[in-house]
């Protein structure tokens, strides 16, 4: 269970050094995206307004306050179930060339796949501690597609966010399945 | 009735949402502090990170008055009205919502509500049937009890029911609660505070499994026997999934397992299970006759 400082962006390198149940603390600019953000890039096939090769998403739809010069201020900023969007993951990685995921919940085994196979992670974050991650975004930098508010296309950045729990390796390990089947295991010898 | 008892019911609503997204009640953080002792005493690291990284997050929430949790949740009202108090529940209800409107504009707070299909937002976080408001009413009584729970989304995903076979007893109830913890994992941020309702009509069961999720004391047990014992063994099962703070395992997977109950019909068995998260959140106040506000 090692500790990483890492800053953005990310190389495979630096993701496939990564171990289940090390932690991250994590510097730079990531992009803050949620459901409706994955719909109009992979149903709607817009492509993502920047570039995300050795990037890193948030799964958030941040709470905000719109400055009369236009930019916004942060209220709070927390994460959402990651699981909802598993399908998009192999696009982003595989597509967009993104390197980590922070998220909560989990994704599935296709997103484990891809994660394998192209050198991606995904860092748990703990779900429900906003207060905390609104202090490590330093600063809401851009933002795309409003129309979607609060779904935009958010770009942040941060400084030490975290701690991060690697949940996913880029090995094909997934603690959240690994916990699961010892549930399983457990439950079957439950006496009712 | 004096017309600003109302002023102070939107007011108090007002205050109340706000209050419960920011200041997390004390017997939610005491269990969350009984559950980080266990994870240290367990050994186990990462559950012992996930705690602290959360009771962190509280400390900071008080420290700079900013909300717990992005999730403002759909806004959910439990009302105690004392029959001494002669109020218009008409009016009563159009507060509550005017009262979440505000505080959603003037904190401003994140809306979560849409219309179901086409997904269009109110930007106000109440709507058609919104907010959830339930009377109850105390003879004897002159004040007005408002409890407000501004309802996440992960945890609210994971909701069940499931009308079982009486003839399977309480053994089919706990197997199906353990499902339902089982097919939930991470998602719905543990440790929860998990809610059941057992027994009345379907719609009956959901609504006791909500009031056991969001309105009790945590810990605190059923005055009926039978029902207390069912809580106890189901947490104790919970807990030994070992699913964990946030389904990252560990032996704190619940907070607690209240169970609401009511009679049902001779060939029924309704289960409800609704889940809250970590959180907690919940926020009351008393108002009395002459518009005195107590929390």
């Amino acid at each position: 269970m090692a500790h990483h400082d890492l800053t953005t962006p990310l190389s495979e390198a630096d993701v496939r050094q990564l171990k289940l149940e090390d932690t991250v603390s994590l510097s730079g600019v990531i992009f803050g995206i949620r459901d409706a953000t994955q719909i109009r890039i992979f149903d709607e096939g817009v492509p993502p307004p920047v570039s995300m090769e050795g990037g890193v998403c948030l799964h958030t739809a941040p709470g905000v306050r719109k400055l009369p010069d236009g930019k916004y201020e942060k209220i709070s900023i927390g994460t959402t179930t990651s699981t909802r969007m598993d399908r998009f993951v192999p696009g982003l990685i595989g597509q967009y060339g993104v390197r980590a995921v922070i998220g909560k919940g989990g994704l599935l085994a296709g997103s484990v796949e891809a994660m394998q196979k192209l050198g991606g992670v995904y860092l748990a974050i703990v779900g429900g501690a906003a207060a905390l991650e609104t202090l490590q975004v330093e600063e809401i930098l851009d933002v795309w597609w409003e129309d979607l508010m609060p779904e935009c296309f958010w770009k942040f950045r941060v400084k030490d966010l975290g701690p991060l729990i690697v949940a996913i390796d880029s090995h094909g390990n997934s603690l959240y399945q690994r916990i699961k089947d010892e549930a399983a295991e457990r439950i079957r010898s439950f006496e009712y | 009735m004096p017309n600003h008892l109302y002023e102070v019911i939107e007011q108090t609503a007002r205050d109340l949402y706000i209050r419960a997204l920011t200041d997390i009640p004390p017997d939610v953080r005491t269990a969350l502090r009984d559950g980080l002792a266990a994870e240290q005493r367990g050994g186990n690291k990462t559950a012992e990170g996930v705690l602290f990284t959360i009771l962190r997050n509280i400390d900071v929430a008080d420290e700079t008055s900013t909300l717990v949790c992005q999730d403002t949740g759909l806004p959910v009202f439990s009302v105690k009205a004392g029959t001494g108090l002669a109020l218009d529940y008409a009016e009563v209800k159009a507060r509550l919502r005017r009262g979440c409107e505000r505080a959603t504009s003037e904190y401003p707070l994140r809306s979560n509500t849409v219309h179901p299909l086409t997904r269009k937002p109110t930007g106000t976080n109440t709507g058609e049937g919104l907010p959830v408001v339930k009377f109850e009413f105390v003879p004897g009584s002159s004040v007005l009890e408002i409890t407000i729970a501004p309802k996440g989304s992960g945890s609210e995903n994971m909701s069940f029911l499931k009308m079982l076979n009486p003839a399977d007893g309480t053994k089919a109830v706990k197997r199906f609660v353990i499902e339902c913890v089982f097919e939930s994992g991470a998602r719905p941020c543990p440790p929860i505070i998990l809610g059941v309702g057992v027994g009345g009509t379907s719609d009956l069961a959901m609504q006791l499994a909500k009031q056991a999720s969001c309105f009790r004391t945590i810990g605190s047990a059923n005055a009926d026997d039978a029902v207390a014992e069912l809580e106890k063994d189901l947490l104790s099962l919970v807990n030994r999934t070992g699913l964990g703070p946030q389904g990252l395992g560990g032996e704190t997977t619940a907070l607690a397992v209240h169970v609401e109950w009511a009679h049902t019909h001779i060939s029924q068995l309704p289960v409800a299970v609704n889940v809250q998260c970590w959180r907690g959140e919940r926020a009351r106040a008393v108002i009395d006759a002459d518009g005195k506000v107590t929390s």
